[in-house]
């Protein structure tokens, strides 16, 4: 009884801290600008399923997207289990669901098992892919400090949670071996339970360590859920919605701005009035992005879906060649800003501003200077992040609000408009080649 | 043989509406070794007798680079001014030799009004010799030759156009390798972005050394592209290696109309 009280206590403030967490989340996404990502339901459910519930550009590097996969079936097949540790907490009941399914239980359990065993590899393999053989992309300087710390922790607490699993079973086993010479029949703990508890003579022992597995498990589970919203690995969720709101149209085609057309519009407009007055109520827009709230919600949920693989900084010709852009950091500086603004907005309301952004602040001018615009980065995504589209609005901003850029695009910029090419030639000579 | 290009305003004179609309680009049409390629390809439309046309003077910037460089405004200007020359000649279908133009007219026209239908011109040259309207024949010879392909970016993940120009080059009976890197992985040359227009920012190596090195290590003795930008920074590539009489940097046009002696 009252074991069962301890248990529902420990959901609801598991369940309730983790929801309010993600409900920030939530209004911090929904800061950025609209944009349309309605629309072609069959494209972006298959986009989901493939991409994020298949993998599929996991597997363009296959060991890891292996290893990584172990992990990702483990923790979500595991799941059932948790239905009936639900169960068994609320009611008190031992295996809820073992005699009832019989030998189809017998299955589940030992295919969590098995599972859980691959995930442990899994694991290790990824500690010591960061830890000992120091994979260039996983050990740059954008991850020093608490990314790197936060992604050992994600692993460790993965173990964590396998031993308390078998912990669980094993000393059920070896307790089971003890008082009536049975077995459970689950296909690691059988042999787990007499190698690890067999020597222990006391029921009351074996109980116990029964129990600070469950307990453990259910704990660790509870303290994964309200850890996410802190770390990179939130990935586990937002993967999901990320996919399905994906860009659709060809990556090379960057966004139009409707408010740039406006005014393109009035210019080429022979009968417009260059004296007219605003629109009544009309709020100036700024042209591109400086902070956050300039970029669009997708942008932002981008930046929490982020796992910070870096896939995106491996690839990028810019940053290979020993260039400062990484598309990684674009992303990490974006939902570190974004964190940031979005509480200082909760606090202080939708006016906040504390003299800093994104530009600047997070970001520097020569980042995004760098970039070749290629789309490797966004093609290396295995969720379908779009770092390229941030660094184009960051782009926009500084050209069209405060026209800094390097100065040969100034002239470049100035031989379009004037002569109609990137460099000075008369358009009058375009059709010279044909004689020449 | 000299080349015929009539432009839209004289076949207009003469009540014709062409089929084909060749965007030349700036590229295409100033950078000395671009128009080369452009020559190429206009031999393989003369060849083929295609009733098609060129802007001449009338064209003007798609306005790519102000947009990457993120300028909406010169983007928005260039693109609007030229759809109304487009629209004005009801132009229905357009090729162009420059990946960047393709995407931009392509893809960013359709929203400020211009909607055409768009293709590089390696595709449009492999439907000419799938309809048998181009034979590879008499021209030089290209057999057993190694050529490696260079995906423009804004030709494959831009695009998702990978196949065209590798198609052409196994028409050439060529030995097409391929980086290690290539078609959605193909590293870019260093020039998209408006990086052309600009030094690189700082770092310790050129993007079109790192890309030419890739081409080397294929032993290939062609490096083919289908851009005029990359075009441009292979070249510098191998020159930087001294590897200008072993390695030829081409684009697709090219090799086509050589191989068919036009």
């Amino acid at each position: 009884m009252m074991s069962s009280i301890v248990f529902i206590v420990l959901c609801l403030v598991g369940f309730g801290f983790a929801t309010w967490n993600f409900l920030k989340i939530r209004q911090n996404v929904l800061l950025g600008q609209e944009i349309d990502r309605k629309g072609d339901a069959a494209a972006r459910w298959k986009n989901m399923l493939l991409v994020a519930f298949g993998q599929k550009k996991m597997f363009s590097r296959p060991i890891p997207a292996l290893l990584h996969f172990a992990l990702y079936a483990a923790f979500v097949i595991t799941q059932i289990e948790l239905i009936e540790i639900i169960v068994d907490g609320v009611t008190g009941s031992h295996r809820f669901f073992q005699n009832a399914l019989g030998s189809f239980y017998t299955f589940l359990i030992s295919f969590i098992e098995f599972l859980s065993v691959a995930a442990l590899i899994g694991t290790i393999a990824f500690l010591a892919r960061r830890n000992l053989l120091k994979l260039p992309r996983l050990t740059m300087k954008e991850l020093a400090g608490w990314p790197k710390q936060d992604a050992n922790l994600i692993l460790i607490m993965e173990i964590v949670l396998v031993t308390f699993i078998f912990m669980m079973n094993g000393a059920d086993e070896a307790s089971l071996n003890l008082t009536a010479n049975a077995s459970n029949g689950f296909l690691i703990s059988q042999f787990v339970g007499p190698l690890f508890f067999g020597g222990i003579s006391s029921t009351e022992t074996l109980h116990i360590l029964e129990q600070i597995g469950w307990w453990g498990h259910i704990i660790m589970v509870f303290a994964f859920l309200n850890y996410l919203p802190y770390s990179k690995h939130l990935h586990i969720i937002l993967a999901f919605p990320n996919t399905f709101y994906a860009n659709l149209n060809p990556k090379g085609q960057f966004t139009n701005l409707e408010s740039v057309t406006n005014e393109v519009k009035l210019m080429l407009d022979p009968n417009a009035d260059p004296y007219a007055a605003a629109p009544e109520g009309a709020v100036p827009q700024r042209f591109g992005a400086k902070d956050v709230n300039d970029l669009t919600w997708k942008n932002l949920l981008d930046a929490y879906s982020c796992t910070e693989c870096g896939r995106c900084t491996s690839s990028c010709p810019a940053n290979m060649t020993g260039k400062l852009l990484s598309p990684r950091k674009i992303m990490m500086a974006t939902r570190d800003r974004l964190e940031e603004y979005g509480a200082g907005v909760r606090k202080n309301g939708k006016d906040f501003q504390d003299g800093k952004s994104l530009l600047g602040d997070y970001i520097s001018e020569e980042e995004i200077w760098a970039c070749t615009s290629c789309n490797a980065c966004v093609q290396e995504c295995p969720i379908n992040i779009d770092p390229l589209s941030i660094i184009v609005d960051l782009r926009r901003y500084l050209v069209m609000e405060e026209s800094k850029m390097p100065v040969e695009l100034t002239g470049m910029l100035t031989n379009i408009e004037n002569n109609g090419a990137p460099w000075q030639f008369s358009p009058n000579d375009r059709l010279n080649w044909k004689d020449e | 043989m000299s080349l015929h290009v009539p432009t839209m305003a004289e076949k207009l004179a003469q009540g014709e509406n062409p089929d084909l609309l060749f965007w030349v680009g700036c590229s295409g049409s100033f950078d000395d070794r671009a128009k080369k390629i452009t020559k190429a390809l206009v031999k393989i439309l003369n060849h083929c007798q295609v009733n098609f046309a060129v802007l001449g003077t009338e064209e003007s910037c798609s306005g790519d680079p102000a947009k990457r460089a993120g300028n909406e405004f010169t983007f928005q200007m260039q693109a609007m001014m030229n759809i109304q020359v487009l629209n004005g000649y009801e132009v229905k279908k357009i090729v162009t030799a420059c990946p960047h133009c393709f995407n931009t007219l392509k893809n960013e026209y359709p929203e400020l009004g211009g909607n055409y239908e768009v293709i590089h011109h390696t595709q449009l040259i492999q439907d000419l010799i799938n309809t048998g309207k181009l034979a590879l024949e008499g021209g030089a010879t290209f057999k057993g030759k190694k050529i490696t392909f260079h995906d423009p970016c804004y030709l494959g993940r831009a695009n998702d156009v990978y196949e065209a120009p590798r198609e052409l080059i196994e028409k050439l009976d060529a030995e097409l390798v391929e980086m290690k890197r290539c078609k959605t992985t193909g590293l870019c040359c260093g020039a998209g972005g408006a990086q052309m227009f600009k030094e690189a920012e700082k770092g310790n190596k050129e993007i079109n050394i790192e890309r030419t090195e890739d081409a080397i290590e294929t032993h290939a003795e062609i490096i083919a592209t289908g851009c005029p930008f990359c075009n441009t920074m292979m070249t510098d590539g191998v020159k930087n290696f001294n590897k200008e009489a072993e390695i030829q940097v081409l684009d697709v046009a090219e090799l086509i109309a050589n191989a068919a002696d036009l």
